[in-house]
């Protein structure tokens, strides 16, 4: 067999993907906390004041990346969805539903700092923009895809249904925003342009790469975690899953 | 029909290596098992051995989580489903609100018709001649168990799954599930029937497949 | 033997459901009268001036009727679960997403209908403009079947639960966004005087797949259901 595959098929295998994942941890983690650092003290201290919005743009530096993370988890929820609808792989159901709370968490980071934001640009907590609403119908998509994986009592079968409404979110998506954006463009005409075709000054844009970088390994290390519990769960009658606990529960 | 057919005769049903898990917790199987034309076998098992969760995976309702089911020689799945099995569950899957005669027309819509045979006939041979326009909810519930017992004898199906046929039924209602069985062994169908403990199946020594609860087995 | 057509299938299945409505017909009604007592709170709260409420009225129609398709889409399957006829119905070996497009036919004729041709009704309750109707109709017809399709998926999705009516909105409102943008939107620009092909196309279109796509996604959400 092709090695690449061969190893898809060992990453599949729960007791493998776990120890993988436990070692990966500590570095993700790491990477995750020096790049926030690192993008934040770009942002924050050494990056220019805006010459419109002093101070209050640089709220961007969380903002932006959490939208940016909001809509690649969701994708990365609906791909492990597919994958554990169509193979039936357990690994996908947990990575999918595992991604579906930090991405409702990025979600709602990404809210609450617009709102913030709001304030004193708009002068009002909360503005009908497009792309915030987008964000909101976003949330709560990812609160009925968790809502119905606690709903059902079998773990398997609700990872199968929540997927399944992943995709049909993953679907509505683009309409939603489509439609929010004509919606929008009906209603009021001089939304506030947070991004125009402005030429960003580099000193203001390498933190914000960095922070990019960094909520991916946040969102990395925090999806490893839920997962690696979760799979210690589901497979808490598998001789592997024992054999864990039981070396926890010695060293401990 | 006490003895099996011959063994070269293609098994109607056959389970490989078939077991279920819920939450990854055994519910039954592995099992292994045929089926042949006019065989009636007895599931036996106490509560929570699988026998119900069995009955859904011969039908197609659940996925197996491991083995396969054949019908006929080929794999059973959702999606190629046949006028094959016929399966009666502890939901009748009767309308309270219609009559007799309402619901086994829908039956028939849906699931077809043995030539030869009207739902008149049909409700007449279970002993409901006279209640054909009764709203079921009127009626007891052995006599709405004999409703499902007459959709049954109506739409085309060699495999019958009956879990626990006899519940609810009074002596007579009893006998009239053997007789069922009987002719429908005769005309080379098979079928396979739960019951916990007290079986009721009096024709013949069917065979037994004994499902246990996992815990047991794992003692 | 006669093993019967997949359009046999459909017929008996829609005159059981069409005689299993006329056993029940004391509550079709309900979902007309829930819509009457929403669109009657509006004036309550907001003040009975027909300026204000003229301008609020084909938008406040809309969500009523919304809400009135919301609560009666959790009777779509729960009898059927609880009496076994469910399992009927997927154990048929005629096309299940052919089956459940009659069902769901059967339910928009019996409870969106209702709603519809009560709609006027509710328009003349808050002064709706004259010339907003016909677009307000016509945006309903559209709308109303899409949102039978779209909600028959999610109801497919929480069938075996026993209180799935708060899941069941949180699923289900987030997906009827887009259509309530566009039916609101064609009432907007008929008020402003404005054409209205535009929005009322794209329902149609969204209508057109979602009748070949929602029986499908629906069939298969049933079937992860019930396993």
């Amino acid at each position: 067999m092709n090695p690449l595959v061969l190893w898809f098929h060992k990453l599949g295998s729960p007791p493998y993907f776990y120890r993988l994942a436990g070692r990966l941890l500590p570095w993700l983690w790491g990477l995750a906390a020096i790049g926030i650092a690192a993008g934040l003290y770009g942002g924050l201290v050494l990056a220019p004041p805006d010459y419109q919005q002093s101070d209050a743009f640089r709220i961007i530096y969380i903002h932006v990346p959490s939208a940016w993370m909001s809509l690649f988890i969701y994708f990365f929820m609906a791909v492990n969805g597919f994958i554990a609808l169509v193979w039936r792989i357990k690994l996908s159901e947990i990575l999918a539903m595992a991604a579906a709370p930090v991405g409702a968490a990025f979600t709602f980071i990404c809210l609450a700092t617009g709102s913030l934001w709001g304030k004193p640009m708009w002068g009002t907590w909360w503005t009908w923009d497009a792309r915030l609403t987008s964000e909101l119908v976003l949330l709560f998509l990812y609160l009925g895809v968790i809502g119905l994986y606690h709903a059902i009592e079998d773990r398997r079968q609700a990872a199968r249904a929540a997927a399944f409404l992943a995709l049909i979110g993953i679907v509505n998506l683009p309409i939603v925003h489509f439609s929010v954006k004509w919606w929008n463009t009906l209603h009021q005409g001089s939304t506030v342009k947070l991004f125009g075709p402005s030429l960003i000054d580099s000193r203001m844009l390498w933190p914000l790469l960095i922070m990019a970088v960094a909520t991916k390994f946040a969102f990395a290390a925090s999806l490893l975690s839920r997962a690696r519990v979760d799979l210690l769960e589901l497979e808490s009658g598998k001789d592997w899953a024992r054999q864990i606990a039981l070396a926890e529960e010695t060293s401990a | 029909m006490n003895s099996p057919a011959p063994l070269e005769a293609p098994a109607l049903l056959q389970a490989r290596g078939l077991a279920y898990l819920r939450n990854d917790e055994p519910i039954f199987g592995p099992l292994d098992f045929a089926l042949y034309p006019g065989e009636v076998v007895l599931i036996e098992g106490d509560n929570g051995s699988g026998k119900t969760t069995l009955l859904k995976v011969l039908s197609g309702l659940l996925a197996p989580s491991a083995g396969s089911v054949l019908l006929n020689g080929e794999p059973l799945t959702l999606a190629r489903l046949s006028h094959q099995v016929a399966l009666l569950g502890h939901l009748l899957g009767i309308k309270a609100e219609l009559s007799p005669l309402q619901n086994l027309r829908f039956a028939i819509g849906l699931g077809g018709l043995r030539p030869g045979i009207t739902p008149h006939h049909a409700l007449k041979s279970v002993g409901l001649d006279g209640y054909e326009d009764v709203p079921l909810r009127q009626l007891s519930a052995g006599q709405k168990k004999r409703v499902a017992l007459a959709r049954l004898l109506l739409v085309p199906a060699a495999l019958w799954l009956l879990d626990e046929p006899y519940a609810n039924l009074d002596r007579e209602g009893m006998a009239l599930v053997n007789r069922l069985l009987e002719v429908h062994a005769l005309r080379g169908g098979a079928a396979l029937i739960t019951s916990h403990g007290a079986y009721a199946y009096t024709s013949g020594t069917p065979r037994r497949l004994q499902l246990h609860a996992p815990a047991e087995k794992a003692a | 033997m006669s093993h019967g057509t997949a359009l046999g299938a459909c017929r008996a299945l829609i005159v059981r459901d069409l005689a299993l409505l006329w056993r029940r017909r004391g509550d079709a009604l309900n979902p007309a009268l829930f819509a009457v007592m929403v669109i009657m709170l509006f004036p309550f709260a907001l003040g009975p001036e027909p300026q204000m409420l003229g301008r609020i009225a084909a938008g406040t129609v809309l969500v009523a009727l919304l809400l009135a398709g919301l609560l009666s889409l959790d009777a779509l399957f729960r009898s059927d679960l609880e009496d076994g006829s469910l399992e009927q119905l997927v154990l048929s070996p005629h096309p299940l997403p052919l089956l459940l497009a009659c069902k769901i036919a059967v339910h928009w004729l019996t409870t969106a209908l209702p709603l519809l041709l009560a709609a006027p009704l509710l328009g003349e309750l808050l002064f709706l403009p004259p010339q907003v109707l016909g677009t307000l109709m016509a945006a309903l017809a559209l709308s109303t079947p899409l949102l039978s399709l779209i909600g028959a998926v999610c109801v497919a999705l929480t069938v075996g639960m026993r209180r799935s009516g708060m899941l069941l909105a949180l699923l289900v409102l987030p997906l009827y966004v887009p259509v309530l943008i566009f039916a609101a939107g064609a009432c907007d620009a008929a008020q402003q005087g404005l054409p209205v092909a535009a929005p009322l196309l794209w329902l149609g279109a969204a209508l057109v797949l979602a009748l070949v796509l929602a029986p499908l996604a629906c069939a298969a959400a049933l079937r992860i259901s019930l396993s």
